[in-house]
């Protein structure tokens, strides 16, 4: 007998109240002049930060965490959840600030665009939640098919709509694979709850073959959605093609809510089979340091040697994700946080530069900036720096946590072949600053932006380098989201 | 008056957080308020520095003027500041040194002189760091962000090539020490802790030690700089600007030597003890080939540096070589390994002190003249008589004459040397005739002879700034190569624990 009880709504209340936002902006949007497209953005600011109160009242008396279930075990909430969906909310509402001057300047500020950013957070927060493989599933699909639409969003543009294709044909295929997956898992394990999978596999004994082809194709799937090399080639053209704040978007909440795919899919379902997965994951988190930092050398737009560093930084978090303890998790989520902050600032300084007409996509477009605006050329230079891994920034703490926890699982070489990667990937950070402060300007016309945009720029760049002076509490936080 | 006082915490943040002021104040309407607040703020924390030196008890090798505070709880890792003998000296060296700088940019540095000033005081900041942090990441967070300031000083205000050196400078060093970065975390697992001093205490097996080795010598040889891994210090100094170049070779060298006093020789004394024949022999070519190398160099700039290698062979040199000495039976106590760790620290100090005026003086020459080739000089004694007067002065102490600071420490090294083995002694003696021949030779190049073209019968003697500089480090010099006593006292205790701690075997 089910009952409304049973279903435990009040634990779903931030995505319920999302829905009914992004449907409410849907709606209202129909009715607004395009002058009026202001009210569009600040009522999806008003919901976000609303919706961020309702995550907040999801904390549990006296701070005792225990995962609730909901939707008949569709959905969980625990810290984990918890966390990275404040990040998700933040790093979303962030983008907004950056993206309205950039889309007023190309005649493209319309409610399409928070729309589907709403629609695409939501995916997120599902999958963040997710307690079963179809709910994992759903909120995934939401995401994607939201940011498919969105890289095409200008649609004047013809690299935007190649990307899109892109973006589109190898990220269905992505799900498929993932899918596949999931669907032989269920047939050996007769269940696609995520906590009955993993006591079934703890129960199962001998090798499986069918089992290992089923995570096999999992982790194909999950290696094409978080652009781990060889499954990274949508993602340099995509965050090229797209508009920057698209990308801006695409290359930051949607890798929180990956990492939660990985965390849920492997760790938690199939986590006995940690060795194997293990295995895998090494092959490509090697490949990602190697082929991101590499090739990011050879790159002149400014996206596409983002793009890059993104590969990269992606093969760190999985190297904290396949030491497969607690220590690893955690630091690959420190990781992932702090990650997503710099990409956000660095996507933020190219926004920061657009113009009409003006994209400030080649790395040409840095050159001089500390001339133009020494604050941020300074911000910028905290972000690359951050990125680089030099402390105090917080990029430092991130690679710290993550080789120590690799070192602990006596993998020392591996920890040797990640930080000789970060030696090559240090010759392209110091060329943006080298750009930005060595160079003088050729184009010297004056930055202006909005004063959000400044605020929120500013802020996002000092709590990098905040974060790298004091990043115990965070730290902290990510620690005991896997106690 | 100081004995309460966070007076650690105040040297290293003082600078940081007046570095930031410095920075806000701006360009705008001439920088001249920058360049006074940087002088007040470098001269403060001189000042507080010195609070260091009088209240030191030189009696005892414990850590003082200890400051810990729980940083990174989850991961131990403490904000924990403590000084000896053996880093107080280097932090008073790195205080007066930052003054220098100050001054010697005051005039010359036009272009964003606020953001310049900054640079050095944040580098001073976090160079004080360095030297008195006892948490291995505290450490290393000063260590690697230290690369920043100077990444930026020699990349906007250096000269042509800087772009080229200055991303040789920073890759070169990233490269040592992120693989120093694993053998911490690595150690991390062994001792329970990232305090320096429980690695001290740590038992390490052969491979363990001779791997931790490497890492260490990755990162300290780099910075030191050691053959074959000097190649980047020519190009940093030629390009740096003047500043840059005094506090690359003043202190940023010395962080190298720092490193193998306070982590190699401690914490892997066996593997120390079994590899001293590398450490000593790329001294010895650094001593003698590098030697040859600065003689035909035909930029002063370029010639000093290669200077300094050779002088930076000496430090080495005289830590290692103590291993020699317990090694050969003739000796086998300790008070002769002691000469041979306390002249490598005075040689470290003099050498501060001699180098950074070297390239002050190249400095004052650039300035006028846009030229450090040495054939474009000649006859400089004739316009300029008391410049003369310094430059042969400081070239004569680089040289290593008795009676300046240069004697002293290399004569402790070679005088230690000789109880080890007569041919290291020998070989490390050459650099006596080699060091005069280069400099002296430079010397004569540069100033004597007739006024060889029209510019050098142009130059303008030194003026009221530049003359005070000249004089201050003058005296320095002077007094330490008479006087070296004080100096010596405070370190005493500690290298006296230092090598009684690295003669115990550490192997389990």
């Amino acid at each position: 007998m089910m009952t409304l009880e049973m279903l435990n709504l009040s634990i779903a209340m931030p995505e319920m109240f999302l829905l009914a936002l992004a449907c409410t902006v849907l709606v209202v949007d129909v009715y607004l002049k395009d002058s009026q497209r202001n009210v569009t953005y600040m009522l999806s600011q008003l919901g976000l930060i609303i919706t961020l109160i309702l995550i907040s009242q999801q904390t549990p008396q006296n701070n005792e965490w225990t995962r609730e279930l909901a939707f008949n075990g569709l959905f969980v909430n625990d810290l984990l959840a918890t966390v990275l969906k404040y990040a998700v909310v933040l790093l979303v509402a962030i983008v907004f600030v950056y993206s309205r001057r950039y889309l007023q300047d190309r005649n493209i500020f319309k409610g399409e665009f928070y729309v589907l950013g709403l629609f695409g957070l939501l995916g997120m927060m599902v999958m963040i939640s997710a307690n079963h493989f179809l709910s994992m599933y759903l909120g995934l699909e939401l995401l994607s098919l939201s940011l498919y639409a969105m890289v095409a969003f200008d649609r004047e543009n013809p690299n935007a709509a190649e990307a899109a294709m892109k973006y589109f044909v190898l990220g269905a295929i992505a799900s498929g694979m993932l899918l596949y997956g999931m669907s032989m898992v269920y047939g050996m394990t007769g269940s696609l709850n995520i906590v009955e999978v993993a006591v079934a596999l703890d129960q199962m004994e001998g090798d499986n073959i069918v089992l290992i082809f089923g995570l096999v194709f999992m982790v194909i799937g999950i290696s094409f959605k978080l652009g781990a090399v060889p499954f990274h080639m949508w993602i340099p053209d995509v965050y090229h093609g797209s508009p920057t704040t698209v990308t801006s978007y695409i290359a930051t909440a949607p890798k929180v809510a990956g990492f939660a795919m990985v965390i849920r899919l492997l760790a938690e379902s199939m986590g006995s089979f940690q060795a194997d997965w293990q295995g895998m994951m090494i092959i490509l988190a090697v490949l990602s340091m190697a082929v991101g930092n590499v090739i990011a050398i050879a790159q002149t737009n400014l996206k596409r040697l983002l793009a890059y560093s993104t590969i990269s930084h992606v093969g760190f978090i999985m190297l904290g994700l396949l030491a497969g303890n607690q220590e690893g998790y955690s630091a690959a989520m420190f990781y992932t946080l702090t990650y997503t902050l710099m990409s956000l600032g660095g996507f933020g300084i190219i926004i920061l530069l657009t113009r009409k007409g003006f994209e400030a996509d080649n790395i040409n477009d840095l050159k001089g900036l500390n001339q133009r605006s020494p604050w941020f050329a300074f911000i910028m230079l905290i972000v690359v720096f951050s990125m680089a891994g030099v402390p105090p920034t917080v990029g430092f703490w991130a690679k710290l946590a993550v080789l120590k926890a690799v070192v602990n699982i006596d993998m020392l070489w591996l920890a040797l072949v990640a930080v000789f990667f970060s030696i090559i990937g240090i010759f392209y950070y110091l060329r943006i600053i080298k750009l930005m402060y060595f160079d003088d300007a050729e184009d010297k016309s004056e930055i202006n932006c909005t004063r959000d945009m400044q605020i929120a720029l500013s802020a996002n760049g000092l709590s990098v380098l905040m974060l790298g002076l004091y990043p115990a509490a965070l730290m902290s936080i990510c620690i005991a989201a896997f106690s | 008056m100081f004995a309460d006082w966070p007076l650690l915490s105040l040297v290293v943040w003082l600078p940081i957080i007046g570095g930031a002021a410095v920075l806000l104040s701006g360009d705008k309407g001439g920088s001249e308020g920058a360049r006074r607040l940087a002088l007040i703020i470098s001269v403060a924390t001189f000042v507080l520095s010195l609070g260091l030196y009088t209240n030191f008890d030189s009696s005892t090798p414990v850590m003082q003027f200890q400051e810990r505070f729980e940083w990174i709880g989850d991961f131990s890792i403490f904000y924990h500041l403590g000084v000896d003998g053996l880093s107080m000296p280097l932090i008073v060296l790195t205080t007066f040194t930052t003054i220098i700088v100050v001054l010697a940019g005051w005039e010359v540095i036009q272009k964003r002189a606020s953001q310049y000033l900054a640079a050095f005081l944040i580098m001073e900041g976090l160079m004080v760091g360095v030297f008195s942090a006892l948490d291995s990441m505290l450490f290393y967070v000063f260590w690697e962000a230290m690369l920043i300031p100077m990444f930026i000083i020699i990349g906007v205000w250096g000269g042509p090539n800087r772009v080229y050196a200055t991303i040789k400078f920073f890759i070169y060093t990233f490269f040592g020490s992120v693989f120093m970065l694993v053998a911490m975390i690595y150690m991390y697992y062994q001792s329970g802790s990232f305090a320096i001093l429980d690695m001290h205490a740590m038992k390490l097996d052969m491979t363990e030690q001779t791997l931790i080795f490497f890492a260490f010598l990755a990162a300290f040889a780099v910075k030191v700089p050691m053959w074959p891994v000097h190649t980047w210090l020519p190009d940093a100094h030629v390009e740096a600007p003047t500043g840059g170049s005094v506090i690359l070779a003043a202190v940023m060298l010395k962080i190298g030597g720092y490193g193998f006093i306070r982590f190699t020789l401690p914490i892997t004394p066996d593997a120390s003890a079994s590899l001293d024949w590398l450490i000593i022999g790329l001294s010895l070519i650094a001593v003698v080939y590098i030697g040859f190398v600065a003689l035909v160099q035909s930029d002063m700039k370029k010639l000093v540096a290669y200077s300094s290698i050779a002088h930076m062979g000496f430090v080495t040199l005289g830590l290692f070589v103590v291993f020699r000495i317990w090694g050969n039976p003739a000796n086998g106590d300790i008070t002769g390994a002691a000469l041979a760790v306390e002249g490598a620290m005075v040689q470290m100090i003099s050498h501060g002190f001699i180098s950074g005026a070297m390239f002050l003086m190249i400095g004052v020459l650039y300035d006028r003249m846009h030229s450090r080739e040495i054939a474009d000089y000649g006859g400089v004694v004739n316009t300029m008589p008391v410049f003369a007067a310094f430059a042969v002065f400081f070239a004569m102490s680089n040289a290593g004459l008795p009676g300046t600071s240069g004697f002293v420490g290399e004569f402790m090294v070679i005088l230690a040397a000789f109880k080890a083995s007569f041919w290291i002694a020998f070989l490390a003696a050459t650099t006596l005739i080699l060091g005069a021949a280069y400099t002296l030779w430079m010397v004569k190049r540069v100033f004597y002879g007739e006024i060889k073209n029209d510019n050098v019968k142009a130059l303008q003697d030194l003026n009221q700034r530049e003359l005070f500089i000249m004089s201050i480090l003058a005296v320095a010099v002077l007094a330490l190569g008479l006087y070296p006593a004080p100096l010596v006292d405070v370190m005493h205790a500690s290298v006296d624990n230092l090598l009684h701690h690295i003669a115990q075997s550490k192997l389990p």
